[in-house]
């Protein structure tokens, strides 16, 4: 699986955000096995330390650095974030979210693909939040998205996939643009539907930095991820209306009367 | 003059962005910037010349999702 030619073997990217403490955080990201992660900018005085602490934590780590415009709300905003993010990180990958909704942090899908335009024409490499709609996706393509990054349900809500349907309809449409299901899931389950859908990789954080043990979560989405994924490459039958016996009748011994 | 840094108001005599930076104490610190609104580079901080009232964005990496 590659993402604007860079060669990545896990499907899972992991948030830094909302764990309990610097150490289960690291902990976490380990046991994801993830090589991406997420990150953001926020203000920092000049006496502040946790900026400077955070960014040595991400350098030992070793990883790939994925940072977002969250909380941006106008194309302006979310265009200058991303102008600050390249300096800072000394990358062209940028997780675009252009929100809209303050209660389901939905996207504005207008802004988004306005800023995607002026984004790519600028030379980054943009990751989208949206929604699962396919037109909004054919426009992001079209505005240069070589990567869709669709909501499985609002940010944090640990609702799994809203709408099957539309991510079906979706990877179909795109058989060759890497899809991640972004936001939303609760449980290992939903990623390893998401993997059997056919999408390419997951993005996570909250249902891993919430969970009782964020270690033992995270190696549990590791896990159901590589299944789900198996499971799409081992082709799954199709479900049918009515039952079929899986034990051959032929040989069955006569015991009626 | 009068700038405001990340919302609060400091009183400086600095006539570059580098140089209130260095007085606010983020030298060589991970940071990137912003002047009313703008994005400025590091590469051009030394070169931002800074006006009475110019409010300027410093943000750090921070954790996120």
């Amino acid at each position: 699986m590659s993402f604007y030619g860079v060669e990545l073997a896990s499907r899972l990217m992991i948030g830094t955000a909302r764990y309990p403490s610097p150490a289960v955080l690291a902990e976490a990201v380990k046991a994801s096995g993830a090589e991406v992660v997420t990150v953001s900018l926020r203000r920092e005085s000049g006496s502040g330390r946790a900026g400077q602490a955070f960014w040595s934590f991400v350098q030992e780590t070793g990883l790939r650095v994925l940072p977002n415009t969250a909380g941006c709300h106008t194309v302006k905003e979310a265009v200058t974030t991303a102008h600050m993010a390249r300096d800072l990180f000394d990358t062209k990958w940028i997780k675009l979210e252009v929100i809209r909704d303050d209660e389901t942090l939905q996207p504005d899908i207008f802004g988004l693909v306005e800023a995607a335009r002026v984004l790519t024409d600028e030379g980054f490499e943009v990751f989208p939040y949206t929604t699962e709609d396919l037109v909004v996706a054919d426009r992001l393509v079209e505005a240069g998205c070589r990567v869709l990054m669709p909501w499985g349900a609002p940010i944090g809500s640990a609702r799994g996939l809203n709408n099957v349907y539309g991510l079906r309809v979706l990877r179909a449409h795109f058989p060759d643009i890497p899809l991640v299901v972004d936001a939303g899931l609760g449980v290992p389950s939903h990623a390893a539907a998401a993997m059997e859908l056919g999408y390419d990789a997951v993005l996570l954080n909250t249902a891993v930095a919430e969970a009782g043990d964020p270690v033992g979560m995270a190696r549990a989405f590791a896990l159901a991820i590589e299944a789900g994924r198996m499971a799409h490459l081992a082709r799954p039958m199709e479900p049918r209306d009515m039952a079929a016996p899986s034990t051959p009748m032929i040989g069955k011994a006569a015991l009626g009367d | 003059m009068k700038i405001f840094v990340n919302g609060d108001r400091h009183e400086l005599e600095a006539a570059t962005l580098a140089l209130a930076l260095a007085a606010l104490g983020y030298g060589g610190k991970k940071i990137a910037t912003a002047v009313n609104g703008q994005f400025v580079a590091a590469a051009a901080r030394p070169q931002r010349p800074l006006s009475d009232g110019d409010r300027i964005e410093v943000v750090a990496p921070m954790q996120g999702g």
